[in-house]
């Protein structure tokens, strides 16, 4: 049924990009990445924060960057700065899920390059229009 | 409390009626009368001071041995209140975390059942409509019975995994209860070690009066927000809707990176 759901609204995405998903609670990840796998992307990869994540994403030819923000090590918005301040990688779309809602967070992430940006809670629908929205723009 | 009172009130009026003193020895050049005074003044205020510091750290002891934070005492029990109830909140992190899990594992399971039962029905609901309007050999049509005698079996079989997914679903629920109290008894230990830490921060305070100690609160919040680096994070804002500095939900979000361009 949720597939139907997808199938019936669908924007052209290459259903075999590479994505990177970055949160320190193995169950997210995984909620994370069962939501992608509905969606239909199932070229995932996971790392628990920035500073096992930046490696991967240098190395590993990766095509969007879904990131948690407070994780131990280094936070998602550091990662989202060493992102952008990297010459390969300062396309590479990001969307952070995340449980901080303070406006001045959210314009902090603005302001260093985010592409989206869910807070915790969310749904199943907002991460797919948020990444609709990502690739649209991206795309167009 | 209300020995400190009279301790205070004590030394007040020692101060006033010495000082009154003091000023008329002086004016008449009373001059050994006037240290004498002086001296008196600080005895006062020493006793004052000891009385206080005494009840400080007899009240810190009180505390250390009533949450059994010195592990030199061999008869505290195995572990302080404090390390017990870290250990309790771990404790509620590995049955979250199981019973997320758990619960992932048993729809993770479940979806390939559903997604097969499903696509297999649309098939046969396709064979079954060329049968109806008689496009169908009576060669196909026994292929297709043993077909829907199959799926039924499927059917029964796959509904009733399902069914017993959903119950296990259901009791890996039962974290909920077992955390509810473990948290309710930390949140208690809190409770209280935060009103025993007020008492102390009051003694404490008795304590820099008599010693004429001021503090510049100001210059202190000032030290405590710069410690706060908005970058590292806050976690869930558990007020949000009653804030006006935080996005209550994602359409406030939208919102507002909208009025940002986005």
């Amino acid at each position: 049924m949720l597939q139907a759901f997808w199938d019936c609204t669908e924007v052209d995405l290459d259903k075999n990009m590479k994505i990177l998903i970055v949160d320190d609670f193995s169950t997210m990840r995984r909620i994370i990445k069962n939501l992608l796998r509905d969606l239909g992307f199932t070229n995932t990869a996971e790392a628990d924060d920035g500073v096992t994540a930046l490696p991967m994403l240098q190395s590993g030819s990766f095509d969007f960057l879904v990131t948690d923000w407070n994780m131990p090590g280094m936070t998602g918005i550091d990662l989202l700065r060493a992102v952008r301040a990297d010459d390969r990688l300062k396309h590479l779309p990001v969307l952070m899920v995340t449980a901080e809602a303070k406006r001045d967070q959210i314009i902090e992430a603005a302001q260093a390059g985010v592409n989206g940006y869910v807070v915790k809670p969310f749904t199943a629908q907002v991460l797919k229009e948020k990444i609709e929205k990502i690739f649209e723009r991206v795309n167009g | 409390m209300e020995h400190q009172d009279s301790n205070e009130v004590d030394l007040e009026s020692t101060l006033k009626s010495n000082a009154r003193q003091l000023v008329d020895s002086l004016e008449q050049g009373n001059f050994g009368e006037a240290v004498q005074l002086i001296n008196e003044l600080n005895k006062a205020r020493d006793r004052g001071l000891y009385l206080e510091v005494g009840k400080l750290t007899r009240e810190l002891h009180n505390a250390i041995v009533n949450f059994q934070l010195d592990p030199r005492v061999p008869h505290a029990k195995e572990v302080s209140q404090i390390a017990d109830a870290t250990e309790r909140l771990n404790y509620v992190v590995t049955m979250t975390e199981r019973a997320a899990n758990r619960t992932m594992d048993l729809v993770e399971q479940s979806a390939p059942l559903v997604n097969d039962l499903s696509s297999e029905a649309d098939l046969l609901a396709e064979d079954w409509g060329r049968f109806m309007r008689r496009e169908m050999s009576a060669e196909a049509f026994r292929e297709l019975a043993k077909r829907i005698e199959l799926f039924l079996a499927r059917s029964q079989r796959d509904t009733g995994k399902l069914s017993g997914h959903l119950n296990d679903i259901l009791l890996a629920q039962d974290y909920q209860d077992l955390t509810g109290q473990v948290i309710k008894r930390v949140t208690q230990l809190v409770t209280e070690v935060e009103s025993n830490l007020l008492k102390l921060v009051l003694m404490a305070s008795q304590v820099d009066r008599f010693a004429g100690i001021d503090h510049d609160h100001e210059e202190l919040r000032a030290e405590q927000n710069k410690e706060k680096n908005p970058s590292r994070g806050e976690g869930p804002q558990i007020h949000a809707d009653k804030r006006d500095d935080v996005a209550s939900n994602q359409d406030d979000v939208d919102d507002l990176l909208s009025s940002l361009g986005f």
